[in-house]
Formats: C-alpha cells, sequence, structure tokens
C-alpha cells in the first residue's frame, strides 16, 4: 500500500535489536494474515502484533494493549525480512511506528515492500550493529548523510546509500515514483 | 550477446535485444496470481490507487486462487475470499477458482500449471514469495507484495532488476531414496538462506532432466529459500507435454546460451547425495537423516506446494505400505487434481488412500496451505504445543506452523513416511532395496 505519512529524512527514538535471518512469520505470524492492510482498523491491528513471533524470551516489541511500539527504530543483522511475500511484514512494522530498519542485509522481497510500501526505510550498513547497540539505546539516523548516531556516546555509524531504491523511496512508494516518471496517469 | 534464460525472459518481456544482470527494466507481465492472503489488500491496493471502477489490464492475465485459510471457521478469512468472489465478479474474471465450488483447485503453485497458466518463456508475478515454483517449466517467475501486484493489476508491468545468474549442476544419476527436496535441502545448506539473494538460481544436469515435473517444482519451489528472485530449469520435451495438454496459447521456450557470463557455478555429483533434513529452524540447516536418529517425531506432515503433489504421495506411499505409523500423520494434497490421484494412483496395485488409511494415517484433508503455515488456530494439522514434526513443507522457521514451542525438521516424503514408521528420524534406506 502507499503510505499515508511521510517520513523524515532525520529519525530519531530508541531502537530494538534482533539478529540474523528475522523471517516474516516472526514479524507478523501467520495467524494474523486475515487482517488486511488496506481495511480501515486491520491496518493499526497488524501493528499491535508487529514480532509477536520472535522467540519466547524476547522482550516485547509492542505492549500488550498498545497498538504501537516505544521503538522507531530496528537493527538487525543479516537476511532480515526472509521468507514471505507478505506486505503484512512492513506494514506491520510500520503501523507499529517503526520507520527505519538498520541492518546489514535484506531479503528481496521484504526490501522491495518496504520500497513500494514507502512504510519504511531499510538501511543497510557494512558494521554488525545489532552487537553494537541495544535495546533501549537512542539513536537518530540521518538519511541525508547516510549515518547513524548512538545518542549516549556520539558515536556516528556509516550507512551504505541506497542506491537504485533511493529514487523510488523519494518519490514516496511505487506509485508516485511510476506517476512521476509517466508511467501511470496521475 | 550471449544471455541466460532469465535474461532472455526478461529482455523480450521488455522490448529489449539485451538486458544484462543489474539492468532496472519494465517488463510485461504475462500472468499475476494471487490468492486470499494477499488478494485483499492487492485489489485494496488496486482500487485505491486506480480508481473503484478501473478495470484490471487484461482479465485474462489474471488467475485468482483462494488456498491459504479455506477449511476454517475463521469470519475473516471468509470475508477475506469475500472480497475475491465480488471483485471477479465486477472484474468479470474467467480465472477464480472459487472454494466451495467445483472450480476450487487448492495450493495455487500446484493448481496454477495445472490448470494451464503456466507456459515456457512467460513472465509471471504473483502475492507469493513460492511463485519461483513456475521456472520448473521455464517461466521466469517470482514473488512480489501487493503493492507491485496492485501496480500490475493495473498496467501489466512492473520495474525489475535483472538478477545475475548462479548455475547449479546436479550431475549424474539420482539414487532412487534420493528426492528433489534433498537435492534443494543439500544446495541451500551450502549457500546458506541468503546465498542467492537477489539472485536467479538456475538449475541444470542430468539428475535434474531425470526429474519429473513435480520434483522439478520441489527444486524451483525452494529457491526463495536461499533468498532467490527466481529458480529456472530449461524447459525440454516433458514440460510442453504438460503445458500443450493443459493450454492451447501458443508458447515461445527460451535457453540459456552456453557462454553466458553467470555470478557462478556449482557442480553436484547426485550419485552421493544423502537423504537430509533440515533442522529447526532454518532451511539451511542441513543434516543427513541417518545422523539424526535420536530425535524423536510427534507427528509427519505430508503436504503443501512443495511436498504434497502426487509424486510425493506415492513416494510416502511406497515406505507406508504394509506398516504402521508411529507418529500421528496426516496429509494434505496440495490441489484436488493430487486429491483425486490419491484414490487412483497405486502402488503395488494398491490405491494410495488404502495404504493410507492401512497404515494408521490420519484422514486426508481437503486441498490447501493447511498447517503449512499455521494459519487460523482450527488449522488442520497446526501444531499448537510442544510437537516434533518432519515434514515435508518448506520453511522451519520458529512459529512456522503454529506453535512457536514445536520444533520442525523439512524432509523428502520419503525421510518423512520413514520417520513416521519408527517414530524418529529415519534415513528412508531403512525401508528401501
Amino acid at each position: 500500500m502507499t503510505s499515508k505519512k511521510t517520513l523524515a529524512q532525520a529519525i530519531r527514538g530508541t531502537v530494538y535489536v534482533v539478529g540474523d535471518n528475522i523471517d516474516t512469520d516472526q514479524i507478523i505470524p501467520a495467524q494474523y494474515l486475515n487482517l488486511v492492510p488496506t481495511i480501515p482498523g486491520e491496518y493499526e491491528k497488524l501493528g499491535a502484533h508487529a514480532l509477536s513471533g520472535l522467540p519466547a524470551g524476547c522482550a516485547p516489541f509492542v505492549r500488550a494493549g498498545s497498538a504501537r511500539s516505544a521503538h522507531s527504530i530496528l537493527v538487525g543483522g543479516r537476511n532480515f525480512g526472509c521468507g514471505s511475500s507478505r506486505e503484512h511484514a512492513p506494514v506491520a512494522l510500520g503501523a507499529a511506528g517503526v520507520q527505519a530498519v538498520v541492518a546489514q542485509s535484506y531479503a528481496r522481497i521484504f526490501f522491495r515492500n518496504c520500497v513500494a510500501t514507502g512504510e519504511l526505510y531499510p538501511c543497510e550498513t557494512d558494521e554488525r550493529l545489532c552487537d553494537v547497540f541495544k535495546t533501549g539505546d537512542e539513536a537518530e539516523i540521518d538519511l541525508s548523510a547516510n549515518a547513524i548516531i548512538r545518542l549516549s556516546d556520539g558515536r556516528r555509524f556509516a550507512l551504505k546509500p541506497m542506491g537504485d531504491a533511493a529514487p523510488v523511496i523519494q518519490a514516496g512508494g511505487l506509485f508516485k515514483f511510476a506517476r512521476k516518471a509517466g508511467m501511470i496517469k496521475s | 550477446m550471449s544471455m541466460t534464460i532469465t535474461e532472455k525472459i526478461l529482455a523480450r518481456a521488455s522490448g529489449k535485444a539485451v538486458v544484462k544482470p543489474g539492468d532496472n527494466i519494465w517488463v510485461k507481465v504475462d500472468i499475476l496470481l494471487t490468492h486470499d492472503i494477499c488478494g485483499p489488500g492487492t485489489i485494496g491496493i488496486f482500487q485505491g490507487e486506480f480508481g473503484k471502477r478501473a478495470k484490471v489490464w487484461d482479465r485474462e492475465k489474471v488467475v485468482i486462487i483462494p488456498d491459504h485459510y479455506i477449511f476454517t471457521a475463521d469470519e475473516k478469512a471468509h470475508r477475506n475470499v469475500d472480497i475475491l468472489r465480488q471483485f471477479a465478479r465486477e472484474q468479470g474474471l474467467p480465472y477464480f477458482y472459487d472454494p466451495g465450488t467445483p472450480e476450487y483447485r487448492g495450493v495455487c503453485h500446484v493448481a496454477l500449471p495445472q490448470a494451464g497458466h503456466v507456459r515456457p518463456g512467460e513472465v509471471i508475478f504473483g502475492t507469493d514469495s513460492h511463485t519461483c515454483t513456475h521456472g520448473a517449466f521455464g517461466a521466469f517467475s517470482s514473488g512480489i507484495g501487493n503493492t507491485d501486484a496492485g501496480f500490475i493489476l493495473g498496467t501489466g508491468k512492473l520495474l525489475v532488476k535483472v538478477p545475475r545468474t548462479i548455475r547449479f549442476c546436479l550431475d549424474n544419476r539420482k539414487p532412487g531414496y534420493i528426492m528433489a527436496k534433498d537435492m534443494i535441502l543439500r544446495m541451500i545448506g551450502d549457500i546458506g538462506v541468503d546465498g542467492a539473494t537477489f539472485c536467479a538460481m538456475e538449475f541444470c544436469g542430468e539428475a535434474i532432466n531425470q526429474l519429473n515435473l513435480d520434483e522439478r517444482m520441489t527444486i524451483c519451489n525452494m529457491a526463495v529459500e536461499a533468498g532467490a528472485k527466481n529458480g529456472i530449469i530449461a524447459p525440454d520435451q516433458a514440460v510442453f507435454d504438460f503445458v500443450k495438454a493443459r493450454t492451447q496459447k501458443p508458447f515461445e521456450p527460451l535457453y540459456s546460451d552456453p557462454s553466458a557470463p553467470v555470478q557462478g557455478e556449482r557442480r553436484y555429483d547426485v550419485s552421493g547425495f544423502e537423504p537430509c533434513v533440515a533442522k529447526p529452524h532454518s532451511p539451511d540447516s542441513y543434516a543427513a537423516a541417518r545422523e539424526c536418529g535420536n530425535v524423536r517425531v510427534d507427528r509427519a506432515y505430508i503436504g503443501s506446494c512443495t511436498g504434497g503433489k502426487l509424486t510425493d504421495f506415492i513416494a510416502a506411499a511406497g515406505i507406508l505400505k504394509g506398516r504402521k505409523v508411529k507418529a500421528d500423520t496426516f496429509l494434505v494434497p496440495a490441489t484436488r487434481e493430487v486429491a483425486d490421484g490419491l484414490a487412483t494412483a497405486t502402488v503395488d496395485g494398491k490405491p494410495l488412500l488404502a495404504i493410507f488409511e492401512e497404515s494408521g494415517c490420519a484422514k486426508v484433508a481437503p486441498p490447501s496451505c493447511a498447517a503449512c503455515l499455521g494459519g487460523p488456530v482450527d488449522t488442520f494439522g497446526r501444531t499448537s504445543g510442544r510437537e516434533t514434526v518432519i515434514s515435508t513443507t518448506n520453511r522451519n522457521f520458529i512459529g512456522r506452523m503454529g506453535s512457536k514451542d514445536a520444533p520442525i525438521y523439512l524432509a523428502s516424503p520419503l525421510t518423512a513416511a520413514a520417520s513416521a514408521v519408527t517414530g524418529h528420524i529415519t534415513d528412508p534406506r531403512e525401508f528401501m532395496q
């Protein structure tokens, strides 16, 4: 879906840290796929269940009874978003208030769905930041400078430039990009 | 300039003579597939962006196959099928396989070729990651999200980055105890779950040519478990015969040039392969089945687009015939055509259904995705506790089949059936001569 919100170039908030191969079943378990992202009210419900498939023992990403997470930045390792093509995954994260994921690499469909929906920025880093950050750390992402800064000590980590995805994200997602490019009528 | 089969298909679909990996191109789509999980959201995008009264770009090219949450009391699941039903009616779509009618087929990736919608050399997109299955017929076929699918519904086109190709050559003939599932789990085990991210996995070699189409589908189906954009196999006479029996539409197959540059090539001697499993919780967690004999299994599950085809049930029946299962054994044929085959196909003269019944399997469920992805709580075969499952499905992520506490071992139907009989993970060679 085309996001109604506009993502800022600077994102500030607390991070939630996960590891490698966070699959779409962990991001939004299949039992919630009966919710349709474009139906009013169900978008928010998807947010309430974001990351509820993480293994038992993980700190809840969204508190029980809440529809949004306290965290606006996710930090992961390799192959974030692997598995299903369910667009419910980036939508659930976006609906929970996540504005960016910072990971070493992404699964293809998840990355593409982030770009197409404009729900959140899939930022890549060379450095394994899931070993550097802790859940609850305050951070700021400066997309114009391709950097994430940990606010407690001012440490700065480089993000990779977004490459081919950048013009699509900058346009506001696939539909806005295609209209701008004259591919579809506005 | 020499190109791979994937590059040639994308070049033709984009109206270009030549494309190379990394090129961003607009391709014309031959088939858009969707189902009950992602179809309603795709329709929502389409109507939101193109207008409530907009028409799809080509009614003949939209195929809707509800298959995920069909046999459930879940109200939203039924609401979602109703959304598809209404859309199909409004748009006059000829290819809507409606549950509860004789048109219902079952799991989309097996139903799509069975219903004659897959042709060599064509471009297929589907709102399901396992859409890569159809590369088994020499098509470019890839999974996408709702927004991309909504875009296709309105325009018939999609912006695609041409993938680099990794070629997997499987040499020599496979032994009878090795199935396609063992081959693809071995390859994923070697390259990892992100080993082919953004790439095309092209499968070739004597062992691939030897596989029937069910088995080729198993190989291509799991390309996404290594992160691939598509899996693909050069089409041959077996493909042409299958396709021509199911569609009148002409097609023009394409083939890789032998000199086409690829990102990498991996060679395997399949004669040395062993029956294997993928251990919890990742499809790349490879282990030989014989090394896992200490793993007790509570449940065997034979089903899904990966492991619920007729070939899969015939293999399982070969092991189960004349034996009793110790583990609870759940059988879910992928489609109606497969289900019909269970009644007519035989092993040593005995129908598969009779073999399964005598061996103590649970009553065969109607075709659908069922517990492959957990689903609503009343889904057939869904895990609810600490059951250890051996399954012919494609993913063993934590919680995948319902319960986070239920470890899942992926395996071939031969290995799943052998393990069902003994109650622990078992190399099927123990039951084969």
